[in-house]
């Protein structure tokens, strides 16, 4: 146990003595990060947000309550560092203001929106159909991917929350009518009072930007894009370190150095563990390093410090079994690098370190979770937004699940592989 | 003296190819004991097995009473090895590296300290400790390489070929340490293909070819085996052919064999001086001008060239 120690201390040593490896652990994700944060608008001096009076084109054409409550939400104070709103009347103009890339979207309320969702007795069809549903357009500017992306939620929270109150009322109406308790009037009569409600509602709804952290007494807490950024980088360079550490194993076997471990009273599960644990703590001290420099000189606040300790543990655990696997199912030092930097740039991309997951299609989406990265960022992200320990139990886990199977893969395979021959 | 390492019948193949065949011998305690022979012979992966990097194919070692095949950590832990390309972490200083695997045979504390201090001074690079292994020169890591197979004071010692690829004064100093060794009491096995090395140093010598240890014994004892002969060494001019003159010597009364290499022709015989007219004859007959002629007494390099034909550099 003690050599196992001893050799990943030295490997975590060797690895901070080399000056490329510093330049990607360290300083390619903090400039990312810094180059990314000035993209958004992060250090515009604004001090809370990173993004703010995000440029957005309203047209309302819907001449009912939800459209209005909609506009109004834009419009409301709570958002008002956020975003600025335009309103138009023609969404063809509002479209080619997004594509001269004068504002970061375009809402386009349709004409009948309330209606489609909440139907009057005159808009249903003689065969007793409801009306077509329609829906609003959200038109993104695909230069601010981060800034449409915002709009996109704001859209996305309103309408779920409209979409909930009005299923919400239509089974309990149904539920009443079934087992008899009103008559067919009477739920008609209710009906009409809850669409009433509902289209007064949203609007003064906690808006959806923001999420109620518990631990801050309920207190809503800003979105700031670095709380996405820092650590999206940061768990793209890890998968950099872990590649780095695997294929120091097969650089040693040429060097000669792992042979000569093989000729100490050393055993192979020492040297092999060691190995490993060199890896995790180079990846640990790269994590923490970058989360306490971007605390420190962006003011990021990461959030609950154990939730992001035992995440970063948890991340590189299952990084550091990406890393083993590609050490293992590698011949020489070069495969390792090769397939290293891909894998890096993959996993990256997939796990939203550039573009957030959600702006991504449902398949891509499904595929990221076989990384790290999307797992660990979305834990981050949650951190960042005022999550707590308990809400980072399924990343955490999936996490472990991922680094243990990894794990398990990589010995069996180098149990295949003869470390002594260089 | 007890001997301390009893090799039999050891054997390893690397599928078709045969890289040892059987090779049996052993060292007494206190020994310096070389393997001589040319690269590819076979040398370095007998260390690896000896030293239990290798597994072998057939046969069995044992180094103070423990099998390499059966007791692979206990042999681990009387045996030292400097390998014979440098096998140290050039991030690390001297000092850190002797450290780590100082640790790694089990050193700590006090006295880890004390024999890294002993084996810098040893090395002659107390002053350089705190350099980084990438800063020395070739002869200084060599020297490094060394001092990393001396920290727990093995009872055998393993040198492979410590001596490629460096100047002559780290190639002095190589030498010195491993007399000194050998004087404090550890015994030696050492590799080589520098006949001189193997005369300076060795208690014994084996002489191994293809795999196959061709001859054993005291220098004495070797030399005996090409009786009293002694080797006339032609040099030749570049644009010479030194092989039809080797070919053509072979007639000469009073010569026993002739080899060519490269710009040299060898020539074994029982008295030099009674086969020099013949030989000049010869080459002057082909318009071969010699440009200088030594006369050898024997040595290992004939017996070698006696053994197998071949020169021990080709």
């Amino acid at each position: 146990m003690l050599k196992t120690f001893l050799i990943g201390l030295k490997d975590v040593r060797l690895a901070f003595r080399d000056r490329a490896a510093l330049i990607f652990m360290l300083a390619a994700p903090f400039v990312l990060t810094l180059g990314l944060g000035l993209v958004t608008g992060r250090f515009s001096g604004n001090g809370g947000s990173g993004l703010s009076d995000i440029p957005v084109v309203i047209v309302n054409l819907d001449d009912g309550q939800i459209g209005q409550s909609l506009v109004d939400t834009f419009q409301s104070a709570d958002l008002a560092d956020l975003v600025e709103p335009t309103l138009g009347s023609d969404p063809e103009v509002a479209r080619r203001l997004i594509d001269e890339d004068q504002a970061a979207a375009a809402i386009i309320i349709p004409a009948g929106f309330t209606r489609s969702i909440i139907p009057q007795q005159t808009d249903y069809t003689a065969t007793g159909s409801a009306p077509e549903a329609v829906q609003i357009e959200v038109y993104a500017n695909p230069q601010r991917p981060t800034s449409a992306g915002v709009i996109k939620a704001i859209v996305d929270e309103f309408l779920s929350r409209v979409e909930e109150g009005r299923l919400g009322g239509e089974v309990s109406i149904l539920q009443m009518l079934v087992s008899g308790r009103i008559t067919v009037q009477q739920a008609e009569a209710a009906g009409a009072a809850m669409g009433q409600r509902l289209q007064g509602q949203p609007a003064s709804d906690a808006l959806a930007i923001q999420i109620n952290s518990s631990a801050q007494g309920g207190a809503a807490v800003p979105f700031d894009a670095l709380a996405y950024i820092a650590p999206g980088m940061a768990l793209m360079f890890l998968m950099y370190t872990v590649s780095y550490g695997g294929r120091s194993i097969l650089a040693e076997r040429s060097q000669g150095t792992l042979p000569r471990l093989l000729v100490s009273p050393t055993s192979s599960m020492q040297i092999l563990g060691g190995k490993v644990f060199g890896i995790f703590l180079t990846g640990v001290a790269q994590m923490l390093i970058l989360i306490v420099a971007s605390s420190l000189i962006f003011q990021l606040k990461w959030g609950d410090a154990l939730g992001v300790l035992l995440l970063v543990l948890a991340a590189v655990f299952a990084a550091t079994g990406w890393g083993m696997l590609i050490t293992a199912t590698a011949r020489t030092t070069a495969q390792v690098a090769n397939t290293g930097s891909a894998i890096m740039l993959i996993f990256g991309a997939l796990g939203g370190s550039f573009i957030s997951l959600e702006q991504m299609p449902l398949p891509v989406q499904m595929v990221s979770k076989i990384t790290p990265n999307a797992w660990a960022l979305d834990g981050f992200t949650t951190l960042g937004l005022g999550g707590t320990l308990i809400d980072l139990v399924q990343p955490i886990m999936a996490l472990l699940v991922m680094g243990t199977v990894l794990f398990a893969v990589s010995v069996v395979l180098f149990g295949k592989k003869d470390l002594a021959q260089k | 003296m007890a001997d301390i390492l009893e090799v039999k019948d050891l054997v390893k193949h690397y599928g078709d190819f045969q890289a040892v065949k059987g090779v049996s011998f052993n060292i007494a305690e206190g020994e310096i004991f070389s393997l001589l022979g040319p690269n590819g012979a076979g040398k370095t992966t007998t260390i690896s097995m000896l030293s239990t990097l290798y597994t072998p194919t057939s046969g069995d070692a044992t180094i103070d009473g423990h099998s390499v095949t059966k007791e692979p950590m206990a042999v681990r832990g009387v045996i030292g090895v400097v390998p014979q390309d440098l096998a140290l972490y050039e991030d690390l200083t001297a000092r850190e590296n002797l450290v780590f695997w100082g640790q790694m045979y089990g050193l700590s504390g006090k006295s880890l300290t004390a024999r890294v201090d002993e084996v810098l001074a040893q090395i002659g690079l107390t002053d350089k400790a705190g350099n980084r292994v990438k800063t020395y020169s070739g002869g200084m890591k060599r020297r490094v390489n060394i001092g990393v197979g001396l920290l727990h004071k093995p009872k055998l010692l393993f040198m492979d070929e410590p001596t490629v690829g460096i100047d002559p004064q780290s190639r002095r100093a190589i030498l010195d340490t491993v007399k000194d060794l050998n004087q404090q009491g550890m015994t030696v096995l050492y590799t080589t293909h520098y006949m001189e090395e193997a005369e300076e140093l060795s208690d014994r010598v084996g002489i191994i070819d293809h795999g196959e240890l061709i001859a054993i014994g005291t220098q004495k004892e070797l030399t005996r085996q090409v009786g009293e002969s002694e080797t006339l060494v032609l040099h030749v001019g570049e644009n010479d052919d030194s092989e039809s003159l080797a070919s053509a010597l072979g007639g000469v009364a009073g010569v026993i064999k002739a080899e060519a290499t490269d710009h040299e022709v060898s020539v074994i015989c029982p008295e030099a001086e009674d086969v020099l007219a013949g030989v000049v004859t010869k080459a002057n007959e082909r318009g071969i001008k010699i440009r200088s002629i030594d006369i050898r007494e024997p040595n290992l390099e004939a017996v070698f060239l006696h053994l197998t034909g071949r020169a021990l550099r080709d």
